[in-house]
């Protein structure tokens, strides 16, 4: 394949041929704005939030479209592309409900895709709605335990059309038309059981409002929370996530772009992967089973590790390591695994040492 | 796998599915098959029962339950009869070509079609459009592992692939999706009888000495037994004690009144885990362990990709790091472990095994590989890592053809047990739903048991969709909600097995395959009767 170069904000890049203009960009650290543009999962070129100037071009075009050429001179800033997009995000805002786009303090803090309208009316200093029409409120759909949709939050960018059509594969997530309007028809209504939607929530991670919405979301903001990265501790294909962490507990979370998963994440790994951790039925003490009533009764570490040590001492003194298994644990860590399996094999003094990888 | 998820998605020309539903136990993997057959990839689909990537599919191959090795034997049958093995391939790279000939001589496709309850045309079809691939990939799960005849399972698929010269390949392979989180990874760190880790085995004397000396103590070189094999053990008195780290197989093994017997046959039984499950009712002391958001470490997903896990929260309580509670028990029996670290501890498993030689938390978390991981082999520091197996050639020199020969289920329908049972999971739950079934949304999406129904024998039996049936095996008998449809033949019915309320592993049976010793979860005879 062969490269061009061109010209961004007075620097000079070498790309491959067919790169767009925001690709070109991001390569070498230069930020354009985008709202409808989701990196391979949606480019429709709708918002015209994007725009740069092209020397030579009478108006400004979508960075997210437009293909680099040989020699292209590139303005990212300017007086004008701020009017531009002022225009632009005021003309999207204008039927939206507030929550969508005006900035509240706790949000602000923090840069998660359900509040980058959010972000970008602050920086663009949009306050009021300029266009506004009067239009009556539109029912939500809220019925699946995960996930819900609220039109009135919608600016119809399609990034979720996009996630659940190129990513998630699902295709149950489509445009409508309402007259000459397109809409968003999301399966969240009352017959979600019955519609194909697997409840993955790729299409509301991708979400730039918050319409399509993770209903736990509803229970922190943005800037209260810390991320840690980590793998799904569901099935083999090793999703990365990324924990929410609020005041040192588990609230969210949401997929990272790791090599298997590329972002995605399905129903168990973003919904189920956090709430066991800390629920009420944890055992959070050794407990010792009480020969007489046959009760588990709570005991110290050191009662417990002693009755475990003395007792697999005994039996192995008496009929040899041999009489004694190990089972380990194929949901845990590979350096678990290891010691369990050097314990078993050192100090029970046997080789009887599985898991449960056959069933 | 020999080959890696994305090099299956985005390079294979065509995927042969075998006993794998992904869409429901591999979520993210069925999103990018889904993607793979939507930019042109072919799918032929193997499964006793409708799955929803069959709408996908070329060929569909509805097979009769406990029947892959004569399905995959008379693939290759149709391959050597009609010339479409690679020969060149076969003869620079592979021996026993001969034997595997004689041995798949009879089966015919009329003889496979009449085993396996097919028609031979789309047999011969789904032969001939693998092999019409430039690359094609195998992609199996449990249905073909959780036979008793599941090791011949697995080695018939990879005839086909190495026959084809698709063994060592971008794009083909042999992909196994393993089920749990790490279960590759607990079987790489020498969880297993027969293995230390990096499959080193126990059997060869200077394995034993290695391990001896660098860990400087004297080791057993007795063989040992698998887990499914030790219950027996336990009945009969030979296993005495179990320290049972996580697991829950009161719920997830087979014939669950025969596991309960040999649990309350021990003489001391030692349980780690989170939850009291159904197991750990049975125990002596349970010590609480702690939950991968609780530890650091790494897992090794099913493409053998060694990925970090980072600690997010404390929970309140008396739990102690599962490593510190097995560090703890070896000084108190006597054996001098150093408290290390997990990022130690990764430090110790790269020194003894070879094919992770060069895995380091350090270098996992680097900016180098930007959160990529590492798959295995990856000998030393400065190795990538190894996303194909097998691309220059195999590791004992010549690959070997295998000669399975099919043999019938252990437990075939009869006069009193007309069905036959298989069992398997559903999207929105998790194995035996110690973590999933505390979560009410995935509850309600699917929360109790249900057996499917061909509508022919719901029809026989009087049974309508929705209504509670009894189902009963010669092990035992539960109560259940009928689904009646297509999805699977007349003759065969399907359950998901994470469900306490109707546990399909009541009535399955504990016959072992005789090499991998995987239950038969896939094949057992049931009878289902319409409650009154
Ligand atoms: S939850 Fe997943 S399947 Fe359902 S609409 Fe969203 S992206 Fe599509
Ligand atoms: S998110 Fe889903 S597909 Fe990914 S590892 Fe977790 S359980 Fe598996």
């Amino acid at each position: 394949m062969s490269n061009i170069k061109l010209t961004i904000d007075g620097k000079t890049l070498e790309v491959v041929k067919g790169t767009t203009i925001l690709a070109a960009a991001q390569m070498a650290d230069i930020k354009i704005p985008t709202l409808c543009f989701l990196k391979d999962r949606s480019a429709i070129g709708s918002c015209r939030v994007c725009v740069v100037e092209v020397e030579g071009m009478e108006y400004p075009l979508p960075a997210c479209k437009t293909v680099a050429r040989d020699g292209m001179v590139v303005t990212t800033s300017s007086e004008r592309l701020t009017t531009y997009r002022r225009i632009a995000l005021d003309l999207i805002v204008s039927n939206l409900s507030e929550e969508a786009w005006k900035v509240d303090e706790a949000s602000s803090a923090a840069d998660t895709n359900n509040n980058q309208l959010q972000t970008l009316c602050q920086e663009y200093g949009i306050e009021t709605a300029s266009f506004k029409t009067a239009a009556p409120p539109k029912p939500k759909y809220d019925s699946n335990p995960f996930l819900s949709f609220d039109p009135n939050l919608c600016i119809r960018c399609q990034r979720c059309v996009g996630a659940c059509n190129s990513a998630a594969r699902n295709h149950t997530l489509r445009t409508g038309k309402k007259g000459t309007r397109t809409t968003i028809s999301a399966p969240f209504g009352k017959n979600w059981k019955s519609t194909e939607c697997e409840s993955c929530g790729n299409c509301a991670q991708a979400c730039p409002t918050g319409a399509i919405k993770a209903k736990v979301k509803l229970n922190y903001q943005p800037g209260e929370v810390q991320t840690t990265r980590t793998t799904c501790p569901f099935c083999g294909v090793g999703c990365q996530i990324d924990l929410k962490t609020k005041d040192g507990k588990l609230v969210d979370v949401e997929g990272a772009n790791g090599p298997a998963n590329k972002g995605l994440l399905c129903v168990k790994g973003r919904y189920g992967s956090y709430n066991f951790v800390d629920s009420n039925d944890r055992i959070r003490t050794p407990l010792i089973k009480n020969k007489q009533t046959g009760e588990f009764e709570v005991a110290s570490w050191d009662e417990a590790l002693t009755l475990v040590t003395s007792r697999l001492s005994d039996i192995k003194k008496q009929h040899g390591g041999d009489s004694i298994a190990a089972f380990a644990c194929s949901r845990s860590t590979n350096e678990d695994v290891y010691l369990f399996q050097k314990m078993a094999r050192t100090v029970f003094e046997t080789n009887n040492v599985d898991n449960c990888a056959r069933v | 796998m020999t080959n890696s998820i994305d090099d299956v998605t985005q390079e294979s020309d065509l995927i042969m599915l075998v006993g794998s539903n992904p869409e429901e136990a591999h979520p993210v993997i069925g999103m990018q098959i889904r993607a793979a057959v939507e930019r042109g990839c072919k799918l032929i689909v193997v499964d006793p029962r409708d799955i929803g990537l069959t709408a996908y599919a070329d060929i569909r191959i509805k097979l009769k339950p406990g029947t892959n090795v004569a399905y995959a034997n008379g693939i290759m049958h149709v391959l050597i009869k009609e010339g479409l093995i690679d020969k060149d391939y076969i003869a620079d790279r592979t021996q026993g070509i001969d034997e595997l000939a004689k041995i798949v001589e009879d089966c015919t496709p009329a003889r496979t079609a009449a085993i396996c309850d097919i028609d031979e045309r789309d047999l011969i079809a789904a032969a001939k459009l693998y092999a019409a691939a430039p690359r094609a990939a195998i992609v199996y799960c449990l249905g073909v592992t959780e036979h008793s005849t599941g090791t011949d399972g697995v080695m018939s698929l990879s005839n086909i692939a190495m026959a084809t010269g698709n063994l060592g390949k971008r794009g083909g392979g042999v992909n196994p999706l393993r089920g749990q989180n790490n279960v590759q990874g607990a079987c790489d760190m020498g969880a297993g009888p027969d293995d230390f880790p990096g499959y080193q085995k126990v059997a060869n004397p200077k394995v034993l000495a290695k391990f001896e000396q660098a860990w400087g103590t004297k080791l057993s070189a007795v063989k040992g037994i698998k887990a499914t094999e030790c219950f027996p053990a336990m009945t009969e008195g030979k296993i005495k004690a179990l320290f049972m780290f996580g697991e829950d197989p009161v719920r997830t093994d087979p014939d669950t009144h025969h596991v309960i017997e040999a649990l309350k046959s021990l003489e001391f039984f030692a349980v780690v885990d989170l939850f009291m499950t159904e197991t750990a009712k049975y125990a002596d002391v349970i010590l609480p362990g702690r939950s991968f958001a609780e530890k650091e470490g790494t897992f090794s997903n099913t493409e053998r990709r060694v990925q970090r896990v980072r600690k997010a929260v404390d929970i309140e309580g008396d739990t102690l790091p599962d490593s510190e509670i097995f560090i703890e028990i070896m000084n108190r029996m006597g054996y001098k472990q150093p408290a290390l670290t997990p990022a130690e501890v990764m430090g110790e498993i790269a020194s003894l095994t070879p094919s992770y030689g060069g895995v380091s938390h350090a270098r996992l978390d680097s900016e180098e590989l930007d959160g990529r991981g590492l798959q295995w082999p990856c000998p030393d520091a400065n190795h990538p890592g190894t996303p194909v197996l097998h691309m220059n050639g195999f590791t004992k020199g010549k690959g070997e053809f295998a000669v399975p020969v099919y043999q019938p289920s252990a437990e075939l329908p009869d006069a009193e047990y007309p069905l036959v049972l298989s069992t398997g999971r559903v999207l929105s739950q998790y194995n035996a739903q110690a973590m999933t079934g505390r979560v009410s949304g995935l509850n309600e999406i699917e929360g109790s048991s249900f057996i499917e129904i061909n509508s022919k024998d719901a029809a026989n039996l009087g049974i309508e969709d929705g209504e509670c049936v009894s189902v009963s095996s010669r092990r035992g008998s539960i109560k259940s909600v009928a689904r009646v449809s297509e999805k699977t033949k007349p003759g065969q019915t399907w359950m998901p097995f994470h469900f306490q309320d109707g546990n399909s592993n009541w009535l399955t049976i504990a016959a072992l395959d005789s090499i991998a010793k995987a239950p038969e979860f896939k094949v057992c005879a049931i009878k289902v009767e319409k409650l009154v």
